[in-house]
């Protein structure tokens, strides 16, 4: 285990894991309430050496169970703290009931997530099911394509939660990013806990001279106002991402969005991907580019809030869209990623792109340059009308 | 049940967000009025022993200091109350200054 730190920022070689722990370093939350499961142990295993070895102030708190663990962050941030947690796969899931109750009484916790399959059966290797499970939770959603940008997501949600007033999970691909070391640039601690600023909550429990009750029962009267305001800050939280981003780069260097465009300006096919997958399509894409082909790449970062209203403009003019999900929602149609780009498109009134969807990389199968290459290829042809859309989903590399 | 406390409903944007509500609001809130048998307390027979006072799940029995600042026993809380029986229940067999009769509406 790497226990270096760098309080002056430097660059690198880190994993996805350690790079995150390392952020949570530098934010120095008030509480940790964590239990630890493959692949994401590493980051709160770390993290809690920190606290042992008395590199941050963090109280960490060791649960029994990750329903335990998203419990006591719950419960550190409703009294006032700065409070995180990390998880992956069935820790996820087993955090599902809590989930809810952390956006609903709108606490900004951040999370690390390690994407990785959900059981039965049995796999720990990556694939986006858990987080897609956790879709609907009211939690922002932002996933990386890398180490770097799991470090400056982490950074950046911890900024976006406090002013959203919401939960936000950050993700990478379980063993792809999570254990596998790249260069990161990391920055000085003082500039990070600059850029997050102190934390003051406006209302907190532990606040004895203005008490209040938090957690009560809604019923008719207010349940549904309240769900409103939830999705309605989820909406806002469009605006609040970006200003963050905003902020990042100015004070970084480093351009974020809710969605990267790569090579989109004049893309006649294009995939529409979220994660690691990314990195490979762009290597296919630069290939394709040499030979004359207009691909394009659209790697959602922001997944909640979807950003829907601008990505229906960056897709109305592509010939073929092909998206791809690392996840299946077995509704007997279309997977997650897919159906919200498509209705998008249909109710921005654009119908001339072909969209179709592929699933891909279940339980860490791999996905590689030749998969891809094969995607734009069969996307070319639908481009041109030599072939027809296939409506249903295509899977990458299964054995049938 | 509606509270009568709350007739005015606030709308999504004037209610507080993350289900905030102000600290005490239950003593607001009319919960006795599904009861079924009512404590009488019998003021001459009661020795203020406090033993009902602090079984009450409902902190319904209340008290205050008398002259002499010694707290005394001042009567029941009929807002509150549920009519469990349990303060008639724990008086002091010898005293028996809580009776319990079928609630009257
Ligand atoms: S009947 Fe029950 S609720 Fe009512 S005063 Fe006695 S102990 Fe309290
Ligand atoms: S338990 Fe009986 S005697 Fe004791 S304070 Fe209550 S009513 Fe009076």
């Amino acid at each position: 285990m790497i226990k270096t730190v760098y309080p002056k920022g430097r660059l690198v070689a880190k994993t996805g894991n350690e790079v995150m722990a390392e952020a949570m370093r530098q934010i120095e939350p008030d509480v940790v309430a964590a239990y630890p499961i493959t692949p994401a142990t590493e980051i709160v295993q770390i993290f809690s050496q920190f606290v042992a070895d008395g590199i941050v102030k963090s109280e960490y708190v060791a649960v029994e169970s990750e329903h335990s663990a998203m419990s006591a962050t719950i419960a550190a941030s409703a009294a006032g703290a700065r409070a995180m947690t990390g998880t992956s796969s069935q820790g996820l899931s087993l955090m599902w009931e809590m989930l809810y109750i952390a956006s609903g009484l709108r606490l900004p916790i951040v999370m690390a997530e390690v994407n990785r399959a959900i059981s039965a059966p049995i796999n720990i290797h990556g694939d986006q099911s858990d987080t897609m499970g956790a879709r609907d939770a009211g939690w922002i959603q932002i996933y990386s394509e890398n180490s770097q940008e799991a470090y400056d997501n982490m950074i950046q949600a911890t900024k976006i939660a406090e002013k959203a007033k919401l939960p936000v999970l950050v993700t990478t691909d379980g063993f792809i990013i999570s254990h596998c070391m790249e260069v990161v640039e990391t920055y000085p601690d003082e500039d990070v806990k600059n850029f997050i600023g102190e934390y003051k909550p406006d209302r907190y429990l532990l606040d004895t001279k203005r008490p209040y009750t938090l957690g009560s029962i809604d019923l008719q009267d207010y349940y549904f106002e309240h769900r409103w305001q939830l999705a309605q800050a989820m909406r806002d939280a469009k605006d609040i991402v970006l200003e963050v981003a905003k902020d990042f780069e100015n004070t970084f260097g480093r351009k974020y969005d809710l969605y990267e465009k790569f090579m989109m300006d004049d893309a006649e096919i294009a995939v529409v991907v979220i994660g690691s997958t990314a990195g490979t399509a762009k290597v296919v894409i630069k290939e394709l580019r040499e030979k004359g082909i207009k691909a394009g790449l659209i790697k959602i970062r922001v997944f909640r809030p979807f950003p829907a209203e601008t990505i229906v403009k960056d897709l109305a003019n592509v010939k073929a869209i092909a998206v791809m999900d690392r996840s299946d929602s077995c509704s007997g149609t279309y997977a997650p990623v897919y159906s919200d780009v498509v209705s998008a498109l249909y109710a921005a009134g654009i119908t001339g792109p072909k969209a179709i969807n592929y699933v891909y990389g279940l339980g860490g199968r791999e996905i590689n340059t030749e998969h891809i290459a094969a995607i734009y290829d069969k996307l070319g042809k639908i481009a041109s009308g030599a072939e027809k859309a296939f409506t249903g989903i295509e899977y990458v590399n299964v054995r049938f | 049940m509606e509270n009568n406390n709350c007739k005015i409903k606030l709308s999504a944007s004037e209610l507080p967000i993350g289900d905030i509500v102000e600290a005490g609001t239950a003593q607001n809130f009319i919960t006795g009025d599904w009861r079924s048998e009512r404590p009488v307390w019998n003021k001459d027979k009661c020795i203020h022993c406090l033993a009902c006072w602090i079984s009450c799940p409902d902190s319904s029995v209340k008290i205050a200091p008398d002259e002499k600042k010694i707290t005394v026993i001042t009567g029941i809380d009929y807002d509150h109350c549920k009519g469990c029986g349990i303060c008639a229940k724990e008086c002091p067999v010898k005293i028996k200054a809580i009776t319990m009769e079928e609630e009257k509406k």
